[in-house]
């Protein structure tokens, strides 16, 4: 009856009582193993940002249906037109029968210019400011075909009297290291000897890129950023279409282009005539007749990768 | 002594290109033969007019072979004047308009043994006199080590003599660049021709300018790091 005969603990604000230090501490660690769950499942959160349920559910690209391919290909080109105000159109450019690409270069031809490193960071929808290119050109010394002792850095004018000038791309192994350290088989080699990649089942762990011996893989650092009115429309799946962040990427023979009969983008922009290409299969083509006359030769043949890419000299 | 020395080299020279003609013919032949009839690579005008850019290539039955152009330059030059005609229009005129009323010296081999006209031209391209490849009688075209009368447009027979492993190179497409398709079922294909890349009295392909640079971050120490974002 007497209100004010309360306990002194219902007097005061309204604390929980009987706090023990148990509970304080249980309290603290589940505050922070709250806060430790949300920090470490914030990449989760930001990936769920920029990846739709469709893109994160997407198949393997060699187990899509063609009605899969075609839903794929048409999300991917109205991420472009969102993303980047460009109207595109990605094929999905299977191997041509009958047909084994390959590549040589003329090394007595070549003189560094670059023209082909250029060619490839526009054809293929490399990121502008960090100037991506499949292709690096090394000026060697004399002497030796190590392209381990070579330069990229060279400027100014070329040729230059003691160098010559090693262009190095993906070389298409037909024993391809980075396809067998891949953990989760998003690269291949398909019957036309191109190497491929499904950027979209890539975990971007980049084994691939530490297994390459002729450091021609890349990884987007970050998303690419093109000007709409500089991206290439003419794109397929598996070559030239905007990457994502996070992915390897490679020389892809410009299967987009190669897939349809056109030469590659590095090859039309040489001005010295430098490059060849072809179907090796084929007896009467021009890549058939360097290989049975000229002196060649490939790059560190001695680790049994067996390139689809030769070098010769007249 | 040195007159009848530089002969000597000059018949030389003349003997090299003899010796290289055998090989150079076969592929003249070639090239002569390309244009009207068919082959392995060429085709007939009427099959390539039929075979045109617009046939889709699922549809191009597997004989069907689209042409390999080779560029050719359009004829004779001309030199632009550097006085207008009464009307205030550029001129331009043929070699033969000087070169006809003009006696021929067979021994001039550089700019410098000239006392008028072609000084400032730059010559190298070894020890080739004038008219070794220009033609005394008609200075409108070009004539082989035989004598053989070639037009301007031809000029890549000129050039086989002497270079014919360059020749039998871009025949089979390893040398002179190309552009359009490698296969020739589905498009056409276009080659330079020599004198597209090599200035003919300098041949020697020009050096360049390095422009286009990858950024290899891992090359670029001296330099801050970029903020992370």
């Amino acid at each position: 009856m007497q209100p004010t005969t309360d306990s002194p603990a219902n007097r005061s604000l309204p604390v929980i009582e009987n706090v023990t230090r148990r509970a304080v501490v249980k309290g603290a660690f589940a505050t922070l193993g709250a806060a430790a769950f949300v920090a470490a499942a914030s990449p989760i959160r930001n990936a769920a940002k920029s990846t739709t349920a469709d893109e994160f559910l997407q198949q393997h690209y060699q187990e899509l249906s063609v009605a899969d391919k075609r839903a794929v290909i048409a999300r991917l080109e109205a991420e472009t037109k969102q993303k980047y105000g460009a109207d595109v159109e990605i094929g999905d450019d299977r191997p041509i029968p009958g047909t084994k690409f390959v590549y040589a270069i003329n090394l007595s031809v070549c003189n560094g210019n670059g023209k082909c490193v250029e060619a490839c960071h526009k054809e293929n929808n490399h990121d502008r400011s960090t100037h991506q290119s499949y292709i690096r050109v090394i000026e060697m010394p004399k002497g030796t075909l190590d392209m381990e002792q070579g330069s990229t850095t060279y400027t100014g004018t070329v040729p230059k009297d003691d160098k010559f000038y090693l262009p190095v791309q993906c070389q298409q192994c037909d024993e391809p290291p980075c396809v067998d350290v891949c953990p989760v088989q998003a690269t291949w080699k398909e019957a036309d000897g191109i190497v491929v990649v499904d950027y979209n089942w890539c975990i971007g762990c980049r084994y691939c890129e530490a297994a390459c011996p002729y450091h021609a893989r890349r990884f987007n650092w970050k998303q690419p950023e093109i000007p709409a009115e500089e991206i290439n429309p003419n794109q397929s799946y598996l070559s030239n279409r905007i990457r994502p962040a996070g992915v390897v990427e490679k020389c892809t023979y410009c299967l987009h282009r190669t897939r349809r009969g056109q030469l590659p983008a590095c090859l039309e922009a040489c001005p010295t005539g430098a490059r060849v290409f072809g179907n090796i299969l084929d007896e009467s083509s021009n890549i058939r007749w360097i290989l049975e006359n000229k002196r060649v030769y490939i790059l560190k043949e001695e680790l049994g990768t067996k390139p689809a890419f030769f070098y010769y000299f007249d | 002594m040195r007159k009848s020395s530089s002969y000597f080299l000059h018949g030389l020279a003349v003997a090299v290109c003899v010796t290289a003609l055998g090989a150079g013919w076969q592929w003249m032949d070639d090239v002569e033969s390309s244009s009207p009839t068919s082959d392995t690579t060429f085709l007939t005008s009427a099959e390539s007019a039929v075979g045109g850019l617009n046939v889709p290539s699922q549809a191009a039955p597997p004989a069907m072979r689209f042409e390999v152009l080779v560029r050719r330059p359009e004829g004779p030059p001309k030199i632009e004047l550097i006085t207008n005609d009464p009307l205030g229009r550029t001129t331009s005129v043929a070699c033969s308009t000087c070169h006809s009323i003009r006696q021929p010296n067979r021994d001039n081999r550089s700019p410098e043994m000239l006392d008028e006209f072609h000084q400032g031209m730059q010559f190298d391209h070894g020890r080739l006199a004038c008219y070794a490849c220009h033609n005394p009688e008609d200075s409108d075209s070009l004539h082989g080590a035989d004598g053989t009368v070639i037009a301007f447009s031809d000029v890549m027979i000129l050039c086989s003599q002497c270079h014919s492993s360059q020749a039998i190179a871009f025949e089979h497409g390893a040398h002179g660049g190309m552009n359009g398709f490698w296969d020739l079922t589905r498009g056409p294909q276009t080659k330079n021709n020599c004198i597209d890349c090599h200035d003919p009295h300098a041949p020697r392909y020009p050096k360049m300018i390095v422009g286009f640079k990858p950024r290899d971050r891992f090359l670029e120490r001296d330099k801050p790091h970029a903020t992370h974002n």
